[in-house]
């Protein structure tokens, strides 16, 4: 028979942590749910492939397939094609938000979270945070293999560094814009195509893969003041790949790059709390 | 202002486009009691549910949850209940122990009480064998226990349940039911809402039909059932010319509102008191040498209830459902 009527629901009462700031229950909370999203990466090997895989295919792709035909002034190919890959791989990275978020949405798992006692932008900081740490992953992963395929940056260490803290910027602002669009699609096909679909004429449309000077004119205006061309460039400054880059060519591209991040973030961050507050399960 | 009512809410409206999801509904849920909010899909039941729980705010009229304003106090409102919604909220590819430790860390516990707490509903749920395996491994049942513990996890003093045994087995939906029952013995007050009768039956002190976004009827399923006129016989006899033989005995039983039917050949009067009536109705019917075809004792469904309260039947359900959910579940 089973155990109905047998079981007993008494339990311990534990008493919830009080007195911190709302703002350090703000980074906890995101946490613990950055944690479960991390988990879900590693527990998922469809995401596996995403995250490893598809970078890794995309470096050789390019590098091999298009390499040879793409002529890019002052220098070589894989030493232009690699900060453009990786500023368009952390970009495609966010995407993860906008379908983890739509999944929760579909399964009902945002109705429990949005009925617990918890800081309602860590559903959505914690997302993010777990883009950060796999986009950080990934990040490795594409500049071992670009080292093996010809990859030299140059420059000092610190400014290596400050190229990858500027990719976990460009990372961390995607990802809300990502987060914006999940919150907004009806459902996970819906975030998946919704997620990529302006990325690729943003990403293609901009001096990741080939020199700017290239494009018809009207083009060119496009892509000159793209987002993608400016962190790419600015990637390119720091890492010095690129000799036709001055000193003062790559201040400014740093500059605007972290204008741009700023910028999407003071416009997401809010629009997409604002929109999770009102948020219910589908 | 305090109520006495766990759950207090009035004139409650709310819109979906045109759709009026709510359109005034008033309930009242006493507290350490469990009121079911019974009605067919469309009702407006988990509407109502989420707005009690903060996740909708209402477009007209006001309810309070455990004394706070379900607009004003949002807040104090989270700490002090537990949700298990229509869908298993639980993440797939997290075992079911760190399900539940998640739920207590966003719930604000220490590290160490969210673990401990876990632990003590996995043994509570019959999920300790299971607590080391991803949810996604996990069978309906147990998927839906899992999500019970995590409105638990705080032991809040109140629950709400949207439909807790949807698509459970009969073996998994009693022990839901043992649960739940368990859980009311102990103080717990709960709202929980449900498409069948049986349920509502079966667990609740007071149930509330909902129709349309508001109740309209409200009472103990005892009271309930009289007004939909409890159970009825129901008798076919095999010839025309039994028909009129068959009425007079029945009518020797059931000294009133006795309903023929001449076209059916079908006889059928409200039944008091069920099975032992049948007994000596059988012999009559033989000693008067009546032919009887058919003879069954039939229960008010939710399909009787509707149909006595609205006039109408559940027409939204039967759009929306697979058909035969109406039907009352065996026992």
């Amino acid at each position: 028979m089973a155990t109905a009527g047998a079981l007993s629901t008494a339990g311990t009462r534990y008493q919830p942590i009080a007195g911190r700031p709302r703002i350090v229950w703000a980074f906890l909370d995101a946490l613990v749910l950055a944690k479960r999203s991390v988990l879900e990466t590693v527990r998922v090997p469809e995401l596996i492939m995403f995250v490893a895989i598809q970078p890794i295919m995309f470096v050789l792709l390019f590098r091999y397939v298009f390499g040879g035909a793409i002529q890019v002034p002052g220098g070589q190919y894989v030493n232009f094609l690699m900060p453009g890959i990786f500023v368009q791989t952390v970009a495609f990275g966010g995407v993860t938000t906008a379908i983890g978020l739509a999944q929760d949405m579909q399964r009902g798992i945002i109705d429990r979270f949005r009925s617990l006692p918890m800081s309602s932008s860590a559903v959505l900081t914690g997302r993010t945070i777990a883009d950060l740490a796999r986009n950080l992953f990934t990040v490795i992963i594409m500049l071992t293999v670009g080292f093996l395929v010809g990859f030299r940056p140059g420059g000092t260490p610190f400014e290596f560094l400050l190229g990858i803290l500027l990719l976990l910027g460009v990372s961390f602002g995607f990802s809300w814009i990502s987060a914006f669009i999940g919150l907004l699609v009806r459902s996970v096909e819906a975030a998946q195509s919704g997620g990529f679909i302006w990325l690729f004429p943003l990403t293609f449309a901009s001096s990741a893969f080939v020199p700017v000077a290239t494009m018809p004119g009207w083009l060119q205006t496009f892509a000159r003041h793209n987002p993608i061309s400016v962190l790419a460039d600015a990637l390119r400054g720091l890492f010095h790949v690129n000799p036709l880059l001055t000193t003062a060519d790559t201040r400014s591209a740093l500059l605007q790059s972290v204008a741009w991040i700023a910028a999407i973030l003071i416009v997401f961050v809010p629009l997409s709390v604002m929109r999770y507050r009102r948020t219910t399960a589908r | 202002m305090a109520t006495d009512y766990a759950v207090h809410a009035e004139g409650l409206v709310k819109h979906y486009g045109r759709v009026r999801a709510l359109d005034g509904l008033n309930l009242d849920v006493a507290e350490g009691s469990l009121l079911a909010l019974l009605g067919p899909n469309g009702a407006g039941k988990t509407t109502a549910v989420r707005i009690f729980t903060t996740l909708l705010q209402p477009d007209g009229g006001h309810a309070t949850v455990a004394g706070f304003d379900v607009v004003r106090d949002a807040d104090r409102i989270k700490s002090q209940i537990g949700l298990a919604g229509q869908n298993v909220a639980i993440d797939e590819y997290l075992t079911g122990l760190e399900n539940l430790e998640m739920i207590g860390r966003l719930y604000h516990l220490a590290g160490r009480d969210a673990k401990r707490r876990a632990h003590e509903l996995l043994m509570q749920f019959d999920l300790i064998d299971a607590a080391n395996r991803i949810a996604k491994t996990y069978s309906g049942g147990m998927r839906r226990r899992l999500d019970l513990a995590a409105s638990l996890v705080l032991l809040p003093p109140l629950l709400f349940l949207d439909e807790p045994t949807t698509g459970l087995d009969p073996r998994s939906r009693r022990q839901v039911w043992g649960m739940i029952s368990s859980l009311v013995s102990e103080g717990s007050t709960i709202l929980l809402t449900t498409q069948y009768l049986e349920e509502a039956d079966e667990l609740a002190n007071r149930i509330a039909v909902v129709d349309a976004g508001r109740v309209i009827a409200e009472g103990t399923s005892d009271e309930l059932k009289d007004r939909v006129g409890g159970n009825r016989i129901e008798i076919a006899v095999a010839k025309d010319a039994d028909l009129a033989r068959a009425a007079e005995v029945a009518r020797r039983h059931f000294s009133s509102e006795v309903n023929v039917d001449p076209t059916q050949r079908r006889i059928s009067a409200p039944s008091k008191n069920g099975t032992s009536q049948l007994a000596g109705l059988v012999r009559d019917f033989d000693s008067a040498g009546v032919d009887i075809v058919d003879l069954q004792l039939h229960r008010p469904s939710l399909d009787d209830v509707f149909l006595t309260l609205t006039g109408h039947q559940a027409e939204e359900e039967k759009a929306v459902a697979p058909s035969g959910r109406w039907q009352r579940r065996p026992r």
